[in-house]
């Protein structure tokens, strides 16, 4: 017998080439998100999108938020805080340069603060920074901040996507061509279809292990499913919970459950009759049975809450047994305040899964105490123009997804219309403590307050249930602050 | 013909202005702020104020649609709202991906549609008219996004062919730009080649028994023959007709099967300017696709004098 020698030299080459192909690890990733960002200057829109692509990936700040909520060095490396709590003086990280191979100075820190308090100022979240009395560049390395009023939010604040360090060369066109220090660049933008980043090799901290990423818009669930089952994508940061099962019964899939900062909430128009009295909210409020809810809407994902407070966070305290599930206390407060027979309202649903879906499963449970709710559905321009600014509604279901915003409960002109002076007292004191004890003593109370006033329906905390590749890791599981970041995420086998 | 072609024009125009004006105003009355949306819920009056300045919103609406107008003719359609880029790069990004979709889906629902059309009328009555009529009721009744979602868990998912959605640009990859676009213009051409066949058979079952037909085959052509070399050309009237309205349709009515192939397509753009209330890259787009369906109907109009040459004779002679 002849020996088989072409058969075996085919197949050593083609074993070598196997372990060649399993030994290079993959450098790059494609993420699949529901929506697409309609700009990605992060200081000039709110859109949780824009976050998602650019925070930590594009631009950095001062200070970053981690995936526990803490506060770490961001091109601020260090910083000193004078006795006061009034004056910051921060070190600045050296060897920075912007993706257009500017480099990065304290004139440039001076320049984004400025431009987010000018008066023509477009920054969604400009109220934020208005306690900022002054910005200097001490030197080129060196930024003094002097505020107005301690503030115990600060360092935090200055690490949210709306404060991220700009060029004033490149501030102007950041919407459509984002320049930042951060460790990935913005490569393209097939609007409708995808972004793609690459990393920054000059980039002046720890490169990360990622090459290249992009982004792929995908809004419809079933083509989700299918871009992750023909693994055109290599993960979702946020995916339908009804899908869930099916990716984690398959091993090629991992299924990360987390928290956000997003609070889903029955809003409640304070100032409109009948709820403008507190039995009534206290009666809706013990008719809302949180878990029938949470199964209905979202198949269990998702954490009840009792007040306007994320559950991961270290202030946090669970107040849902304030008013629990129970409908005689419920029929009793109606009576009390005049509506023994109950009475009808409407309910304002903007285009989201748990207010569409959440909107049908309160009204059947407020039925049950003889509440007869018509359900009203609208886009989302719509509920901002009628619900947010012009305020003529009676409930509705949204989610606040800003981190640690607790405050906006002091306003009275917000769509709430909810004034209470001693909840105002409570806030404006927490906005100036900085001394860690106190400050959480002021957030129980406020968290408590509010859910005394029974202010709104506080229903479940928004949960990010993110599926990705099972080779892919260093994703983060919550999401403090809105973002996907990119710095840790590798493939490994 | 000159006279003919100058009142199709004036009409073109006239039809471009009032697309314009009625959209405009429509547009105009909506509620929502583009500003409000971009900002989002926990802005200040002030910064929302101060973006609406920025955007040109706050002037009378009179000035912005003279403004608007005026843009246009130089060509120029302005920024959009919410994405700060060029609405008429927008637009034209996506008709990329549009445009040749439609045109695989029209020529694809032709190649599949007119031939079974003819079957079916040769040999009607039979089984196979029979089984041709129902599968084509079938083809009408299933929704193109269903069938879309069948074409991607055979051929992506379980076979991984073809991509299950996205879109590779034209630029960057042909191949890969004209692979991406062979499902879903499957997906769109079904419901089409079905009422296409329909039609078809419809109008060449009339037609076999027309005088014309008894004549040819008295002049010794074989029925086969006969049908070919006029019937066909005369059934071919009402199936222009049709076409022209199912391109107009694959045009501007494919954001469901976009949404199934999330390709950055058209209908997709319109819908999200919509909910953004980025009203000016909506308004854009809708004198694009005015433009296109006249334009569409003015070519429908031309063939017909190409097929049917009586047309051509009465206009000559006026």
């Amino acid at each position: 017998m002849q020996f088989p020698i072409k058969t075996v030299l085919y197949a050593a080459v083609a074993s070598l080439v196997l372990i060649g192909a399993a030994q290079a690890q993959r450098t790059d990733i494609r993420i699949g998100v529901v929506l697409e960002p309609p700009a990605l200057d992060p200081t000039a829109g709110a859109a949780e999108a824009i976050d998602i692509v650019v925070y930590q990936n594009i631009f950095e700040g001062l200070t970053r938020v981690d995936e526990t909520g803490a506060v770490q060095p961001g091109l601020a490396t260090d910083w000193t805080i004078s006795e006061d709590g009034l004056t910051y003086t921060f070190n600045l990280a050296e060897g920075v340069t912007f993706h257009d191979g500017t480099p990065f100075s304290a004139e440039d820190v001076v320049f984004t603060f400025e431009r987010i308090l000018a008066d023509d100022s477009v920054n969604a979240q400009k109220a934020l920074y208005a306690p900022i009395e002054s910005v200097t560049a001490i030197d080129a390395a060196t930024v003094e901040i002097v505020l107005e009023r301690p503030s115990g939010m600060f360092l935090f604040d200055i690490g949210r996507g709306d404060a991220v360090i700009v060029s004033p060369a490149t501030a102007d066109t950041n919407a459509t061509d984002p320049v930042g220090t951060g460790p990935f660049r913005f490569v393209q933008w097939n609007r409708g279809s995808r972004i793609q980043l690459a990393r920054y090799e000059e980039y002046w901290g720890e490169l990360p292990a990622l090459t290249e990423a992009s982004y792929h818009f995908i809004g419809d669930t079933a083509a989700g499913i299918n871009a992750l089952l023909a693994e055109e994508v290599d993960g979702f940061n946020n995916f339908a919970s009804e899908s869930i099962a099916l990716f984690e019964a398959d091993p090629r899939f991992k299924v990360l459950v987390g928290t956000t900062e997003g609070e889903i909430i029955m809003a409640t128009n304070n100032r409109q009759p009948p709820f403008d009295d507190l039995r009534v909210r206290q009666a809706l409020a013990h008719a809302i049975d949180r878990q029938a809810l949470i199964d209905g809407v979202s198949n269990g994902f998702g954490v009840p809450i009792g007040s306007h407070f994320a559950p991961h966070h270290p202030y946090y305290v669970d107040l849902t047994g304030t008013y629990p599930h129970d409908l005689e206390a419920a029929r009793a407060l109606l009576a009390e305040a005049g509506f023994p027979d109950g009475f009808s309202t409407a309910m304002k649903l903007p285009p989201v899964n748990y207010a569409r879906l959440g909107g049908q499963i309160l009204a059947s449970q407020f039925a049950e105490i003889g509440v007869t709710v018509e359900l009203i559905n609208v886009e989302w321009a719509q509920w901002l123009t009628d619900v947010l600014t012009n305020k003529d509604y009676d409930l509705s279901i949204v989610a606040h997804v800003e981190p640690f915003d607790i405050g906006i409960y002091a306003d009275p002109d917000y769509y709430f219309g909810y004034d209470d002076a001693d909840f105002q007292a409570i806030i404006s004191e927490l906005s100036t403590t900085t001394d860690d004890a106190r400050r959480r003593e002021l957030a129980v109370a406020a968290q408590t307050r509010l859910a005394e006033q029974a202010v709104n329906g506080f229903l479940y905390q928004l949960p990010q249930i993110g599926v990705w590749n099972a080779k892919v890791e260093g994703q983060w599981v919550d999401s403090p602050i809105e973002g996907v970041v990119l710095r840790d995420i590798r493939w490994v086998d | 013909m000159i006279p003919y072609v100058l009142k199709r024009l004036a009409g073109f125009v006239a039809t471009l202005l009032a697309a314009a004006a009625v959209t405009f105003l429509l547009l105009d009355a909506l509620p929502g702020d583009p500003a409000r949306f971009i900002l989002g819920i926990n802005a200040s009056p002030e910064a929302v104020q101060a973006l609406r300045l920025q955007l040109g919103l706050e002037a009378p609406p009179l000035e912005r649609f003279i403004r608007w107008i005026g843009g246009m003719l130089q060509g120029d359609f302005g920024l959009s709202y919410t994405q700060g880029a060029p609405v008429s790069a927008l637009i034209a990004e996506r008709l990329a991906v549009t445009f040749p979709l439609a045109l695989a889906a029209m020529v694809i629902s032709i190649a599949i549609g007119l031939p079974l059309g003819i079957l079916a009328a040769r040999r009607r009555g039979s089984l196979a008219d029979t089984g041709l009529m129902m599968l084509a009721q079938l083809g009408v009744a299933v929704p193109n996004f269903w069938f879309g979602m069948l074409l991607v868990l055979l051929f992506s998912v379980t076979l991984r062919w073809l991509p299950p959605g996205g879109f590779v640009p034209w630029d960057e990859n042909a191949w890969g730009a004209i692979r991406s676009l062979v499902l879903p213009s499957f997906a769109l051409a079904l419901p089409q080649a079905a009422i296409l066949a329909r039609v078809m058979r419809t109008a060449l079952v009339d037609v076999q028994s027309a005088d014309y037909i008894r004549t040819a085959r008295a002049k010794g052509l074989t029925m086969g023959e006969a049908v070919w070399r006029h019937g066909v050309r005369n059934a071919l009237l009402p199936v222009l007709t049709i076409l022209g309205l199912q391109f107009a349709f694959l045009v501007a009515g494919t954001i469901i099967v976009e949404n199934v192939f999330y390709l950055p397509g058209l209908g997709r753009l319109i819908f999200t300017a919509i909910s953004e209330r980025d009203l000016i890259l909506v308004r854009g787009a809708i004198i694009v696709l005015v433009v296109g369906v006249t334009l569409t109907m003015l070519v429908v109009d031309l063939l017909y004098g190409l097929v049917d040459p009586r047309l051509r004779v009465r206009r000559a002679s006026r």
